[in-house]
């Protein structure tokens, strides 16, 4: 069996508050109900030449 | 009658050429509709029928040439060469821009960037900022050497705008230089093993002399690097390496280096009265200047500043005018104005772009041999 996958956190597209996820969750805003929610910026490192 | 001989007829000269040609050869004249005799005359034989001898020997090019600094300030310079063929001139025009060496940032690890700028656009943009540092203190840093001390210089940008504020504006000098090398680690598919670092410094740099009385740090402190949102936020570190202008014009010491012929203006015959005001009014940048005769109290035109003449020949326009005024550019005085852009001041640019021309002599003199 895989690990307990870790819960993502996305921004809602309304109010842009912070929400926490787990599998099987309803794709929901807890703050404002909005149920556009995105993902956030990958924090791994990204390189790009300067030109 | 009395006999002479044909060498004495004045029209035929001894020893130096006949005025018009010698003007031909020296000067570029400009017409009206375009200017003539532009070319150099470079072959040795050219007058060799007048017995004159046209080959460029050293000795008179050593006698002959002199430098004329005429402003000089932190960043810019002004200087007459007279004496050189443009070639020459233009060899070390052709060097500032694209062969002298200087840092700027070349590689972004971009940790986090919410901004509306976009990534690639916002390194692009960081690449272009002047550094204040003397690429002459480093070394290339090449294909499979690592990065470390004497070949790389890092810096770290780390800005967020709050919540609950204005709108904030990064300015180059937020970029902080972090004399110990990257402070960032290496993704490692095992983690387990010891994590690397973006770069090797063997020490700090702030403890080498040449950094620790002049701490690296930016030419300007005030460019605008990008600007933030409320809630948004960049975190990332530059790497600046050495490098040539002619790979990206962000390594170009100069802001521009360029030449121009020095300007020659000549009044054929007395301009007076009505037409030398006239003369003074046609001309845009104020070559021309009217003075009164004290003895028949008219006046009189005279070349006062020939060395602002743009050669817009305003002046020669006009029924009559290219009789009366001669507009020219002496062939082998070129006036030389470098702009910096900050990493080394313009006479030291200027003497290091004498240095890649010798080298390249020096390598073409081996490969002849």
């Amino acid at each position: 069996m895989d690990p307990q996958p870790e819960p993502v956190s996305y921004i809602c597209g309304d109010c842009g508050g912070e929400n926490t996820l787990k599998p099987g969750d309803v794709i929901q805003c807890r703050e404002c109900g909005y149920r556009i929610l995105y993902k956030k910026r990958t924090r791994r490192i990204v390189q790009y030449e300067a030109r | 009658m009395k006999k002479a001989s044909v060498m004495d007829i004045p029209d035929v000269p001894k020893g130096q050429l006949p005025p018009h040609l010698e003007l031909q050869r020296t000067r570029v004249l400009c017409g009206s509709d375009a200017p003539t005799h532009s070319e150099g005359i470079q072959y040795s034989g050219a007058y060799a029928s007048m017995g004159i001898d046209n080959s460029l020997r050293l000795d008179d090019f050593c006698n002959k040439f002199r430098v004329e600094i005429i402003q000089l300030t932190e960043d810019e310079m002004e200087f007459d060469m007279i004496g050189i063929d443009a070639s020459v001139a233009n060899a070390f025009r052709r060097i500032l821009i694209a062969e002298i060496p200087t840092m700027a940032i070349e590689k972004i690890l971009m940790v986090n960037n919410t901004s509306v700028i976009a990534d690639d656009v916002l390194s692009h943009r960081i690449g272009l900022i002047p550094l204040d540092v003397d690429p002459r203190l480093f070394e290339y840093l090449s294909g499979n050497d690592s990065p470390n001390e004497r070949n790389t210089i890092v810096f770290k940008l780390h800005v967020s705008c709050k919540k609950s504020g204005p709108r904030i504006t990064v300015k180059s000098d937020q970029l902080k230089w972090l004399p110990n090398g990257s402070e960032l680690e290496m993704a490692s598919p095992n983690p387990s093993a010891k994590p690397k670092s973006y770069t090797s410094f063997t020490c700090s740099q702030d403890s080498l002399p040449e950094f620790s009385n002049k701490p690296i740090g930016l030419k300007h402190e005030d460019i605008i690097v990008a600007k933030l949102g409320p809630g948004q936020e960049i975190e990332l570190e530059a790497h600046a390496i050495k490098g040539l202008g002619k790979t990206h014009a962000k390594w170009s010491p100069v802001a521009t280096a360029w030449y121009r012929m020095l300007p020659e203006v000549v009044l054929l015959e007395d301009v007076e009265g009505e037409l030398a005001e006239e003369l003074v009014k046609k001309c845009p940048v104020n070559v021309f200047e009217d003075i009164e005769d004290l003895a028949t109290g008219k006046k009189k035109a005279v070349v006062a500043n020939p060395r602002a003449c743009t050669l817009c020949r305003e002046c020669i326009r006009g029924e009559g005018w290219e009789e009366r005024v001669a507009v020219r550019r002496v062939k082998d005085h070129f006036i030389f104005k470098i702009e910096s852009t900050g990493a080394l001041p313009p006479e030291v640019l200027f003497s290091e772009a004498v240095k890649v021309l010798e080298d390249k002599c020096d390598r073409v003199i081996s490969e002849l041999s």
